[in-house]
């Protein structure tokens, strides 16, 4: 069976609440079916939006979302058949995990044995059996999250959105949550789309990230990829950590630019410059930059250790270079790199690709 | 607790439970200080007056204190046949007592109460008494009047030996004790406390119904509305609040009489014939609109309340899961609110089953209460006793319910706010 490129489709959609300010901008986004979307975002930035669009309790103020196809903006929310998790999980607290599994199937007069069967395969997919006669309020917090998915897919849906799910719970629940989420989702091949503002939430579980700003989606690509490869400044600091310089751009040719900071030329990898003169905000992660650097390495600086943060596996270190004191170096904990001591001038080194010039805002 | 439980020891080796209770003693003794004005107060101005209404309601010493040697006399007379002679030497000392004591004139008030015809021959026998000669007063008092010598008489003075009765409680339900001493009703054309109260549950149920039916939506309004606008309806809903019950009641008399405002308006857009104003006042009509207006604020803040809290979350989910508007609203958002419209239902029936202005000045005669009744009794007749044994009547009716809603919803589902 072939998947659907364009199972869900963002065709031009605007949305604004006072006809004032735009929230969501020309959104234009093609999920494929199957696929698990994360739209990532700052609060404000239109992801939530999106999402209440998606479910139906949204409209948007301009442009069209298909759903498989169709054209779903004048289907009412319990016509759309799409599941959702909440953020704050949404169960019923006046009817037991059994009756809140229920709901959707009976609303479907879909005959009790079956139902039953269904309820107990969502329950031992999140591996809740024994659960179902609880209330709600008897059950911890990881455990309403799991009863919040398990009746979200169980009336199999083709869809299904989570808004901020994890938000709630504890680090380590959380976390462990990420991967059962994710398994569910491979197990059962359903289509997710999964809206946060975690980042690496959204690097762990997603197939294809989708990063908002200012009502628009700067980025949509795979984890690696956006982490990797940011394509503006906005996504490189928004995902994981980076270094920045800002200079200007005094040669490019080759596939590769020159960069002058702080009289100093630096070698980058010209993104989204074309020509000299041009100002530029270079983009560097933490682990790409060494210190004691091997000479094939085209950039080598030296600068003057700041701080020094002990983190068991590796040792931060803030760098005074090239008149940014704020580069930070991630430094494996290993015997070779016993020496790092604060005030010492130390050599630091990486590739010029590494080094993303991005614009410079 | 299992045989192997041993005694906790503190480090100092006194036992857990001591050692808290010391360390907690200080604590306990200042919180009872704090509300010690407070219980003082509620004892003081509601339990003693409630406990005092108890006793008078069955309170019936009078008759008992006027004749205490005629009781203790009677104590072995069977009441099947005149009583002996004893008898009636000890009624007559008694008697003279209170001839002396010029209290004559109230016990033959309140024998008559019992009987009719006392009032006569107790006259009759006053006058007769002071030529009475000593000895065989049996024969002597049978001799001033006829119905000395009936036994139903003595037996109905017999009636009143008690020092507690429950005759006006029974009263309060139109009914009596006869001469044979069984419960019954008065006769129809006199029943008038049965009505009543029937008018009065009647009325204070519907005013619930009204109240919850108006309540319900504008408590979903003020939930739901943004801030700005919220703030706003729930100053309307307060406005009420902060006007006298006197004024808004008047304000529903300028409204409803019939060439009031309402009616001026009806005619205006020819609802109806001028010569045939419809009465809105005076009536239970009045009744109905005036109380559930003035108590419908007690409906709208603990549905507000409960509404509140209520995650609008949840309606989506019940949509998103498929249910139509109607069932999200049904089977989710409705059950959530019962605990408000519990609290909402009790408070407004409690407070309407005892309601006394507004349908003392809008009710006109078929839209009075039980409690205008009480009032009546209060100020009027002055038979406090029998206010206070309907007062009772009327606590105990709403207790009643109470337990009823406790059976069926349960109490610690109540949420008041």
């Amino acid at each position: 069976m072939s998947l659907k490129k364009d199972f869900v489709k963002f065709d031009k959609v605007d949305k604004s609440y006072d006809g004032k300010v735009l929230v969501v901008k020309d959104l234009q986004l093609d999920i494929e079916e199957g696929e698990f979307v994360t739209m990532l975002g700052p609060s404000g930035s239109g992801k939530t939006t999106c999402l209440m669009m998606l479910a139906g309790f949204e409209t948007p103020t301009n442009g069209e979302i298909y759903l498989d196809g169709k054209a779903i903006s004048s289907i009412p929310p319990h016509k759309r058949g799409i599941g959702m998790v909440f953020q704050n999980y949404a169960l019923f607290p006046h009817m037991t995990v059994y009756e809140n599994l229920a709901f959707p199937l009976r609303v479907r007069k879909i005959p009790k044995d079956e139902a039953d069967k269904k309820i107990d395969k969502a329950l031992s997919m999140v591996s809740l059996q024994g659960f179902a006669s609880r209330m709600p309020g008897q059950l911890s917090g990881g455990q309403q999250q799991r009863v919040a998915v398990a009746r979200s897919l169980v009336f199999d849906p083709q869809l299904v959105l989570m808004d901020e799910p994890l938000g709630a719970l504890d680090k380590n629940l959380r976390e462990s949550m990420q991967y059962e989420i994710k398994h569910i989702h491979e197990n059962i091949g359903v289509t997710v789309v999964y809206v946060t503002h975690d980042q690496s939430e959204a690097l762990t579980m997603s197939n294809r990230i989708a990063v908002f700003n200012d009502g628009k989606v700067q980025q949509l690509s795979s984890p690696d990829e956006l982490y990797e490869k940011p394509v503006n400044s906005f996504v490189a600091e928004f995902i994981g950590e980076n270094n920045t310089f800002v200079g200007e751009v005094s040669d490019i040719s080759g596939g590769k630019c020159k960069v002058k900071i702080a009289n100093t030329d630096i070698l980058a990898n010209p993104i989204s410059v074309k020509g000299k003169g041009e100002k530029t905000k270079i983009s560097l992660r933490p682990e790409r930059a060494l210190i004691n650097p091997s000479d094939q390495m085209d950039n080598i600086h030296s600068g003057k250790i700041e701080e020094v943060i002990y983190h068991g596996d590796h040792t931060r270190v803030r760098i005074n270079l090239l008149g940014n004191n704020q580069f930070i170096l991630k430094v494996p904990n290993s015997s070779a790199n016993l020496d790092i001591k604060l005030g010492k001038d130390i050599k630091i080194g990486w590739n010029s690709e590494d080094a993303r010039a991005l614009d410079p805002s | 607790m299992s045989s192997e439980t041993k005694q906790i020891l503190t480090t100092d080796g006194i036992p857990l439970e001591v050692s808290l209770k010391k360390a907690e003693r200080k604590n306990k003794i200042k919180a009872f200080l704090l509300v010690a004005p407070l219980l003082l107060f509620l004892i003081i101005t509601y339990v003693f007056p409630i406990g005092d209404m108890l006793f008078r309601s069955v309170d019936d010493k009078m008759v008992t204190q006027m004749l205490p040697k005629t009781f203790k006399a009677m104590e072995n007379w069977d009441g099947q046949e005149l009583p002996e002679e004893e008898v009636f030497a000890a009624f007559h000392e008694d008697f003279i007592k209170l001839v002396e004591d010029k209290r004559e004139g109230k016990l033959s008030t309140q024998l008559n109460y019992t009987k009719n015809g006392f009032k006569s021959i107790i006259k009759k026998l006053r006058r007769k008494s002071k030529s009475f000669e000593e000895g065989n007063y049996k024969e002597q008092i049978m001799s001033v009047h006829k119905r000395w010598a009936n036994v139903e008489y003595w037996r109905a003075i017999k009636r009143r030996a008690p020092e507690f009765t429950g005759q006006k409680y029974l009263k309060g339900m139109d009914m009596y004790v006869n001469e044979e001493g069984k419960i019954v009703s008065v006769e129809e054309d006199r029943r008038i406390h049965r009505v009543l109260w029937l008018r009065t549950l009647e009325i204070a149920f519907f005013v619930t119904v009204f109240c919850f039916l108006m309540a319900y939506p504008i408590a979903h309004l003020l939930a739901t509305l943004p801030m700005k606008y919220s703030n706003l309806l729930m100053i309307c809903v307060l406005l009420p609040f902060w006007t006298s019950l006197l004024v808004r009641t008047a304000s529903w008399m300028i409204l409803l009489q019939q060439q009031g405002i309402v009616n001026d308006f009806f005619v205006g857009i020819g609802l109806v014939a001028d010569d045939n104003r419809p009465e809105m006042m005076y009536n239970k009509t009045g009744s109905y609109v005036a109380m559930t207006q003035i108590l419908l604020p007690f409906m709208v803040l603990p549905l507000y309340s409960v509404m509140k809290t209520i995650s609008p979350s949840l309606m989506r989910a019940g949509k998103s899961l498929g249910g139509t508007p109607f069932v999200a609203f049904w089977k989710v958002y409705f059950p959530l609110t019962i605990p408000g419209i519990g609290a909402g239902c009790l408070l407004v029936f409690i407070l309407a089953i005892g309601y006394y202005i507004t349908p003392a000045l809008v009710g006109g005669a078929s839209g009075t209460l039980i409690s205008n009744q009480i009032a009546f009794h209060m100020k009027s007749t002055l038979d406090w006793s029998f206010a206070s044994a309907m007062g009772l009547m009327l606590l105990s009716g709403v207790l009643v319910i109470y337990w009823l809603y406790n059976k069926l919803v349960g109490i610690d589902n109540i949420k008041l706010g």
